[in-house]
């Protein structure tokens, strides 16, 4: 109790930092108050990174509880505006750093569509992002299903989830060269073509990973421990999940089948063959077993994808003709996991003043994006996520607005927790996977 | 990438452009970038980038698609004061005392059906004198599978925009964002504080008058300077 509070207007404080139980149980044993206000967070492990929860207690029962949010703000709306439009990739892949792809493949979908080239996107580039993004899924989900048994006493989910969640790691490394923060989305396609070997390695990751998901089920599908702390706890109906705007599968454990993949496809979506699943339990545990399923379908997006991308589409470029719009150079993975493009360098440097020059135009002004705005939206992991676009006709956004689904479904939190036990509070955040990096951008 | 408005001008941003650029009613516009160039409206470095202020455009009807339907169903004509489609994107810019009206009938009306709210964006334009804040809300209908955009203005001197937290209470915490980056204030909004920004912060930090970083860095008890401030390579 290092600062000063006025006891008449605050009531009596107590902090509690580690083992000091005893002091506190002996200090509120005596007490007449009924109320106890608990600050749960910023710095608690089972809140997902630095989020706040002030609950109003009475007993065991939440009476009131509140968000704080903005402890990882860091400024990436604002900072875009002084960077250049592909540069915008990099910034937007740390928004929500366990779904980087969907926050790419986002901003590029609005910077498309303001420069009018939504249909001259290459297929293969477009497949490649679908593959991508539903191997992200996967990934996100996993550690959002891991972290959430952890939360709940039970550690092997999440090492489950964890070592399987490596395996897109590896693979996402192996492809863009990194693990997170690809920036691998570019408008216009992707930054690099999948290296040698990649498809492989993604047929070895589906053989595999159907008997991993069956693996977690089979430890919390139906054990009662589990069930019993999820049954029914943190219910949000349809009618809530519009109120407040929630999307993703909170919404479709509500019984709604709105996946934005099947109702407004892009990135050629409609010609992929999948299920959207749906619950109608409204609780923690359907918004689990949606999660899942959604699993399972993404594997077989995946599956399909790849088999697009060995074959048909083999060799087709990645990024679009246009060379004022698309990045110069192929990038190829040297030993370091990152490298030029020897032939593009020999181009440029020994062959072509005009090559030279139009490289450096390009890579540090930019290219232009006519005036206006636009909305692009994509179903991530966690619901609905949009990018606002506007261009005042330069080579840097004017303004970037993300919509982000952790940022709109964190808002549910109190409808889902207030009345119920303090306990289920962690697992109604849980099961709104919210990412403070997404959440506070 | 094509059309003439994209290409560049003349490397003197004074001049005319060699390219015949059409329509192009304003002046270039000088922005002021992390390389400090003030001149022109050049922020790369080096010369030959002219950026023309675009003109507020308004859409005559047919909208085309389903955008003609949505406009004669909400049947609030005076309360739109125009109507723009772009990128096949339908855009009602809302009179501000009006937009809880409009909210409303687009979220009831058994023709329009607009349930799921996407938030509230904002966007600073501070050149539009007299309606530099835009409130921007994004809707979206899952009856019809449509999506509409509406707008409503306000000028800095009066930053006032009724909440439609009534209408849509998700958007308690995107107005209190929109509220604490650009300072537009909702009226009616049950708890407007600010969101993500410290309590006692001084300014709206997405404002394009508000510089990038704004506050200098201290490490170490050294300060560094913040970004606007620093040394350029103009």
């Amino acid at each position: 109790m290092s600062t000063a509070y006025d006891e008449a207007t605050e009531g009596k404080v107590y902090s509690v930092t580690g083992a000091d139980w005893d002091q506190v149980v002996s200090g509120v044993r005596d007490s007449q108050d009924e109320r106890l206000v608990v600050n749960m967070g910023p710095q608690h492990p089972s809140t997902h990174g630095v989020l706040r929860l002030v609950l109003t207690l009475d007993g065991e029962t939440v009476n009131e509880a509140r968000g704080v949010i903005g402890y990882l703000h860091t400024g990436i709306e604002k900072n875009m505006e002084y960077r250049t439009w592909t540069q915008g990739t990099t910034f937007v892949t740390r928004m929500d750093y366990l779904s980087p792809i969907f926050n790419e493949t986002a901003y590029c979908m609005g910077v498309e569509k303001l420069l009018g080239i939504e249909d001259r996107i290459p297929d293969r580039a477009q497949a490649i992002r679908v593959m991508m993004m539903e191997l992200n899924r996967i990934a996100s989900h996993l550690v959002a299903m891991g972290t959430f048994g952890m939360e709940l006493g039970a550690t092997t989910p999440f090492l489950f989830g964890y070592r399987d969640r490596e395996m897109v790691m590896d693979l996402f490394e192996y492809i863009t060269g990194l693990r997170m923060n690809h920036a691998y989305i570019r408008p216009g396609g992707v930054s690099v073509d999948l290296p040698a070997g990649a498809v492989d390695k993604v047929g070895e990751f589906l053989k595999e990973m159907p008997k991993r998901i069956k693996d977690i089920r089979k430890l919390l599908d139906e054990n009662p421990v589990y069930v019993r702390r999820t049954q029914d706890v943190a219910y949000l109906d349809l009618t809530g999940c519009m109120a407040l705007g929630i999307t993703g599968p909170i919404l479709r454990a509500a019984g709604l089948p709105w996946d934005l993949r099947k109702s407004q496809p892009y990135c050629g979506y409609e010609t992929y063959e999948f299920d959207v699943p749906t619950e109608r339990g409204c609780d923690v545990y359907s918004r689990y077993l949606v999660r899942m399923k959604e699993m399972e379908e993404s594997l077989k997006i995946v599956e399909q994808a790849l088999d697009r991308i060995a074959g048909p589409l083999k060799g087709d470029p990645v990024m679009i003709e246009d060379k004022k719009i698309g990045w110069p150079a192929q990038l190829a993975l040297g030993p370091d996991g990152f490298g030029n493009s020897p032939d593009h360098i020999a181009h440029i440097m020994g062959t072509s003043m005009e090559a030279l020059i139009h490289h450096f135009k390009l890579v540090t002004e930019g290219f232009r994006v006519p005036a206006g705005q636009a909305y692009a939206s994509i179903e991530s992991p966690k619901g609905e996520l949009g990018a606002h676009v506007v261009s005042d006709g330069g080579t840097r956004p004017y303004r970037v607005h993300f919509r982000e689904p952790s940022f709109c479904n964190l808002q549910s939190f109190p409808a889902m927790a207030e009345g119920g036990q303090v306990a289920d509070v962690i697992a109604a955040v849980a099961s709104i996977d919210p990412v403070m990096g997404g959440v506070d951008r | 990438m094509t059309s003439p408005d994209n290409l560049p001008g003349s490397p003197d941003s004074g001049q005319t452009p060699e390219v015949q650029v059409p329509a192009v009613p304003e002046a270039p516009v000088a922005r002021r970038g992390m390389f400090g160039a003030e001149d022109s409206g050049d922020t790369s470095g080096y010369g030959g980038l002219v950026v023309r202020r675009q003109p507020q455009v308004s859409t005559p009807r047919p909208y085309g698609g389903y955008f003609d339907e949505i406009v004669d169903a909400l049947a609030l004509d005076d309360a739109i004061e125009r109507v723009v489609v772009d990128r096949g994107e339908l855009t009602l810019h809302v009179k501000r005392e009006r937009l809880v009206e409009v909210c409303q009938k687009l979220r009831d009306d058994p023709a329009l059906r607009f349930e799921l709210s996407l938030g509230v964006s904002g966007v600073h334009y501070p050149h539009l004198t007299g309606e530099e804040l835009h409130a921007v809300i994004h809707l979206c209908s899952i009856t019809f599978n449509r999506r509409v955009r509406v707008e409503a203005a306000c000028p800095d001197d009066d930053p006032h925009i009724p909440s439609t937290v009534g209408v849509y209470p998700g958007h308690d915490w995107h107005e209190r964002e929109t509220y604490d980056f650009f300072g537009i204030v909702f009226d009616g909004h049950p708890g407007l504080t600010r969101i993500m920004m410290p309590d006692d912060w001084d300014g709206h930090p997405q404002r394009k008058d508000y510089p990038l970083g704004g506050i200098p860095v201290e490490y170490r008890g050294a300060t560094i300077p913040s970004p606007d401030q620093r040394r350029s390579y103009a």
